[in-house]
């Protein structure tokens, strides 16, 4: 169906007075022949939103133009349903706030950003959603542990069937071997009871809960909605069909074997935290060694963890469970001698009651390096450096030591089984993925989540903890971060929304986050495909497989629809209804081009919807000037960047082409992970082919701007425009 | 019949995140938000820890999560004043406070351009002054204006005068509006500890002894100051500055537990400050480094930066000199001396009291010593972020989820999706 175009100007907030609105219409009228076009000095009231609505009854409108704020506000008051197509022309943030007033420049832009969305309009489509098979809201638990167990009741009881997964032959994970855990609610003072047969009873007992215990994942293909999951039990298989996915492997206690320093191995009185728990769980507190009751105790904390030898970060929970324990021990003997060795004492929050209670027992906390640990007919003696002291301490006819040995995610193990088994990483920044034999996901990019760093597959934005870089599958417990058992359980309550939330957003089409409710996804017109397989490679989500002849299998439900796919590939094969390559490039030559003698560049921005976008706003808003020769094309990511629009643009006269980006590396911020490295890896291709054509490769430049650097963004343009001045205008002009 | 929509309270990061979470399973929300504008806390943070990334980022996901979904309903100004019913079935009376600017408003700034009139503007913790008119911040949501009419001068009819578009409205009045929902969640969030009464640490008495949260605002390009940190006293930079943490958290006369984000966030602002001044001192007072999981990684890059010391101690006092410098008395534990350092700005890490410590929820709820709601004593009502625990920005928003799908469960129940 052809777009059926209504185009409406504003005149409020000083763009009357600012531009010539007469020819401004005549831009939509005259060139791109509008049948409606309408002028008013307040569209976003009640009367100005009532023409619109009028115009769409009555003219049959399905695409309105609104020529006046920018599209960041207002949005409620121009969203005329689901059928008509809205496009903002953003000419008072952008044009009239930031150039001077009744300026032919000014006009030029204006008239520009018309054109421009005008042409959009011509390219667009409305989406229509894609809807799997069989889509199934199941959601499979990976884990029986505390995490897993809670994710599992948590989905169950909204309503939601579950699969649970344990590799053990009984549900609970590390509550099997624990006498008591930290508190969980207020006044959190005192350890509590497990209570592990109640909670595997509710979960057994739950009508929507089935459970695969001592069981497997073999292979998990498929994507959100439609995960078909192969569990092993023995020799015996079984297919799940699920709609997504909580990864609650949980963790492991760091391998004690690496601490000889701290005395593991010297004396069977120096154990673990784990083995600590099983001690007290069979009765009191005895030694290993010789069935003696335990009169002095040490605790090491940090056994492993917060050490660039062992494991460089905190493991989150072996302080408050030390506490614990040395609560247990003053609560069978309080006349034993309990020590503590610390860096710091981590009882974050509310665990300060639990740590003030233990001082209140009379625990002995001592800020101290441990220099040694050593065995001598049967008792132990622990050496460290006092801090708070200055001076060298001692802990003589110690019964036991307890390491605090920390913990290592589950998928921070790569399988021995699979070593060099699965395709090569052969893109510059391939995602970390630990063989870990968990999922076994049939997805070309590898087998299971990608690991953040240490081996844990986190979320890498503070505000989106679930953010996932595999489309419905989120990680919850100490599988993903470091975490108390606290956390833990809050953790897979939120991961078990994220999961039901998946399967009900696919089941209507729509993305989740962070383009949530995008009802687009990409396309591909696979009869050009040359199998380059740039598009399989770079999806940061690894949305797309490959069948054996390398052609692209789009799996449109893991698709985040970021456009990185529409942006790597050289054949041009791939566009959403609503944003493609043609359409962009369209935009890129409807701006007018000045010829050379009239000494007025054209540079051209692709800004980043997300930040580089609303900063511009911001400039606006501050009512901050900048270069008038400034044309602005926003992108879903810069990943989405194809490099035919810089060529287009280049070929056209334009002098400068700017992409404005989110700030990669480590602490990157791009919430499609790479796209604005990805951009920039392209722009070194591109500036090749601007060498060869004789254009200087400086015309194109990429610079990171978040949404907060509108400050900055009159320096940026101006300074880029000054470069591109220096080197003349671009000679293709005219051409 | 159960009613299947939600009310969430709070529209800072927790409310937003459980408002929004919810919604896109397919359930009706409404969001109250007290203030002018949403996003709470986080509008005013400078910088995330540990990415040093800007929380408006983050937001204009959320907004934008929010603009697309039409279950989500907001009222900012709003206020909870009663709820009766149960599980299912809460009718809620909302308040909701006079903006005096109608839906009209384009925000164009006329309305501030001419007005006469200034306030104290706390959203950046007073430091500065707005207009009686006034935005509340450049990346306010909704972007409209708001008139403090406490702060306007007596018959001035100038913004009425001078607003094209029939927004302003002086006769506006609070006004009473009933929902029914089938849950509540609460997120009220929590607030800085009054560092007044923190007597011996001279808050309020010496201009240059300011809170964490001033600092955000201090280095915030959008603050009163543009993002420089300078002395509160005389504008002036700065040679030295110390953090001292706990200030009123793990204190029995004060906040009894740990307000857990603090450490992270002296730590954070310690590369504010090494950012605009590479040779500054940078001191550091504490009791315990509270750097959880990989934020160790933070914590070890900050110790590696020159000139940044930690001193194991909890500041005794602070006293001023003459020429408005600062002098830390504590007690070194490390070296066991009785230290007096000289600053030129002393930060406060004043910890997180939560709202319902002085603001109780309108239903059966009880609390911690704290004021921490600790338990729901409702069916259909739970809390979510710092009004539950203190929590940083990443535990909030998993909190404010896991709170959502407690919500889901209260209005559908098991075996009825």
């Amino acid at each position: 169906m052809s777009n059926k175009i209504g185009v409406y100007i504003c005149s409020g907030c000083g763009i009357g007075d600012a531009l010539d609105m007469t020819a401004l219409a005549k831009v939509a009228t005259k060139e791109y022949k509008a049948p409606v076009c309408k002028t008013d000095a307040f569209l976003c009231g009640r009367d100005g939103v009532d023409i619109i609505k009028k115009d769409i009854a009555g003219e049959g409108l399905n695409f309105i133009v609104v020529a006046g704020c920018s599209g960041r506000v207002n949005h409620d008051i121009f969203d005329f349903g689901p059928a008509v197509n809205v496009e903002r022309v953003n000419l008072r943030e952008r044009v009239v706030w930031t150039q001077e007033p009744n300026d032919d420049d000014t006009q030029a832009m204006a008239e520009d950003y018309m054109r421009m969305t005008l042409v959009k309009a011509k390219n667009l489509e409305l989406p229509t959603p894609f809807l799997g098979e069989d889509l199934s809201k199941k959601v499979l638990v990976v884990g029986g542990g505390l995490a897993g167990m809670t994710s599992a009741l948590e989905a169950a009881k909204a309503g939601y069937q579950v699969v649970l997964v344990e590799k053990e032959d009984l549900l609970g994970g590390w509550l099997n071997k624990m006498y008591k855990i930290t508190p969980l609610k207020a006044p959190f003072t005192d350890p509590e009871d497990t209570n592990l047969e109640g909670r595997v009873k509710e979960v057994l007992d739950n009508p929507n809960i089935k459970v695969y215990t001592s069981a497997s994942i073999e292979k998990t293909s498929g994507a959100p909605g439609m995960f078909d999951v192969v569990i092993r039990q023995g020799d015996t298989t079984t297919g799940e069909r699920a709609g997504a996915i909580v990864l609650a492997t949980g963790s492991v206690p760091y391998d004690p074997v690496g601490l000889e320093h701290l005395g593991y191995g010297t004396s069977p009185d120096v154990i673990t935290q784990v083995q600590f728990e099983e001690l007290a769980a069979r009765g009191p507190i005895s030694r290993p060694s010789d069935g003696k009751a335990v009169k002095k105790l040490v605790f090491i904390q940090c056994a492993g963890s917060r050490d660039q030898e062992h494991l460089p970060y905190c493991s989150a929970a072996c302080c408050v469970e030390s506490i614990k324990q040395a609560l247990y021990v003053k609560s069978q003997n309080p006349e034993a001698a309990v020590y503590v060795f610390y860096k710091d004492i981590r009882s974050s929050g509310q665990y300060e009651h639990f740590y003030k209670k233990a001082q209140a027992e009379g625990v002995i906390f001592v800020k101290a390096d441990v220099a040694a640990v050593s065995e001598d007919g049967g008792s132990i003696t622990v050496e460290a450096h006092d801090l708070l002291m200055g001076s060298p301490t001692m802990a003589d006819e110690v019964d036991l030591v307890v390491l605090a040995n920390g913990m290592v995610p589950t998928t921070a193990f790569e399988d021995p089984s699979l070593a060099g088994a699965g395709q090569s990483e052969e893109q510059a920044a391939a995602d970390a993925i630990i063989k870990s034999n968990i999922l076994n996901l049939a997805y070309r990019q590898g087998p299971e989540l990608p690991s953040l760093k240490y081996g844990f597959p986190d979320s890498h934005f503070i505000c989106f903890p679930y953010e996932t870089r595999r489309t419905g599958i989120y990680a919850a417990g100490s599988v993903r971060r470091p975490m108390d058992m606290g956390q833990a359980v809050g953790d897979a309550a939120g991961a078990a929304l994220k999961a039901i939330q998946c399967v009900e957003m696919t089941a209507r089409g729509l993305s989740v986050h962070p383009r949530s409710g995008d009802l687009s996804f990409p396309e591909f017109q696979m009869s050009r495909c040359t199998q380059c397989k740039r598009c399989t490679e770079e999806c940061p989500f690894g949305a797309i497989n490959e069948d054996e002849k390398a052609n692209p299998l789009p799996n449109p439900t893991r698709c985040r629809r970021c456009g990185t796919c529409m942006g790597a590939c050289p054949e041009r094969i791939i566009s959403f209804k609503n944003y493609s390559v043609p359409m962009i490039g369209n935009m890129v030559k409807a701006f007018e081009v000045p010829e050379e003698d009239e000494e007025k560049p054209r540079i051209l921005v692709f800004a980043c919807e997300n930040d580089a976008i609303p900063a511009l706003d911001m400039a606006g808003i501050n009512r901050l000037k900048y270069s008038r020769w400034v044309r602005v094309i926003p992108v879903r990511c810069l990943g989405s960047l194809n490099l035919i629009w810089i060529n287009d643009a280049m070929s056209r006269g334009v002098d400068g082409v700017l992409l404005m980006g989110c700030k990669h590396g480590d602490d990157y911020q791009c919430h499609f992970m790479k796209g604005s490295e990805l951009a920039g890896i392209r722009l070194s291709k591109v500036s090749e082919t601007l060498d060869r054509l004789g254009l200087e490769s400086e015309r194109v430049a990429t610079t990171e701007v978040n949404v907060m650097d509108y400050d900055k963004i009159p320096k940026i343009l101006e300074d880029f425009a000054a470069k591109v001045d220096k080197l003349g205008p671009n000679p293709m002009k005219g051409f | 019949m159960v009613n299947k929509s939600i009310l969430v309270v709070g529209g800072g990061i927790s409310g937003l995140t459980a408002a929004v979470e919810a919604a896109e399973v397919g359930l009706d929300v409404y969001l109250v938000e007290k203030n002018p504008y949403l996003g709470g806390r986080v509008a005013q943070i400078n910088q995330y820890f540990p990415k040093l990334c800007p929380p408006n980022c983050g937001l204009e996901i959320n907004f934008k999560r929010m603009k697309i979904n039409p279950g989500i309903k907001f009222f900012t100004m709003a206020e909870v004043e009663s709820i009766s019913g149960r599980e299912g079935d809460y009718d809620v009376t909302l308040r909701l406070n006079p903006r005096y600017v109608n839906e009209n408003c384009t925000a164009c700034g006329k309305c501030a351009e001419e007005c006469p009139a200034e306030r104290a503007n706390e959203f950046n913790y007073g430091m500065n002054k707005t207009k009686a008119a006034y935005l509340p911040h450049e990346f306010a949501f909704p972007m409209k204006y708001v008139i403090d009419v406490k702060a306007c001068q007596e018959g001035c009819k100038k913004c009425v005068e001078a607003c094209k578009y029939n927004a302003i409205d002086p006769e506006m009045q609070a006004r009473t509006m009933k929902i029914n929902v089938g849950a509540i969640v609460w997120a009220t969030g929590w607030r800085p500890y009054d560092a007044e009464r923190l007597g011996y640490y001279g808050f309020g008495r010496f201009p240059n002894v300011i809170t964490n949260v001033m600092m955000e605002r201090l280095a915030a390009v959008n603050g009163p100051t543009n993002g420089r940190i300078l002395r509160p006293s005389d504008g002036g930079e700065i040679s030295s500055i110390a953090f001292i943490q706990c200030a009123g958290s793990r204190d029995e006369n004060h906040l009894r537990c740990c307000s857990s984000v603090c450490c992270m966030a002296s730590l954070k602002q310690a590369t504010y400050v090494r950012d605009q001044y590479p040779d500054a001192k940078i001191c550091i007072y504490y009791i315990d480094i509270r750097t959880r999981g990989r934020h160790e990684d933070f914590y070890v890059k900050v110790q590696n930066e020159t000139n940044v010391t930690f001193i194991k101690g909890k500041a005794g006092e602070i006293l001023e000199g003459p020429d408005g410098g600062l002098v830390i008395v504590a007690e070194d534990q490390i070296s066991q001396r009785l230290t007096e350092e000289r600053f030129d700005m002393v930060v406060l890490a004043t910890g997180m009291q939560p709202v319902t410590a002085g603001e109780r929820i309108p239903a059966e709820v009880s609390y911690d010593e704290d004021g921490f709601v600790s338990e729901s004593l409702q069916a259909g009502i739970c809390a979510a972020g710092c009004v539950r625990k203190p929590l940083d920005v990443a535990a909030s928003v998993q909190d404010a989820t896991a709170a959502a799908i407690k919500a889901i469960q209260s209005v559908r129940g098991q075996n009825n999706v």
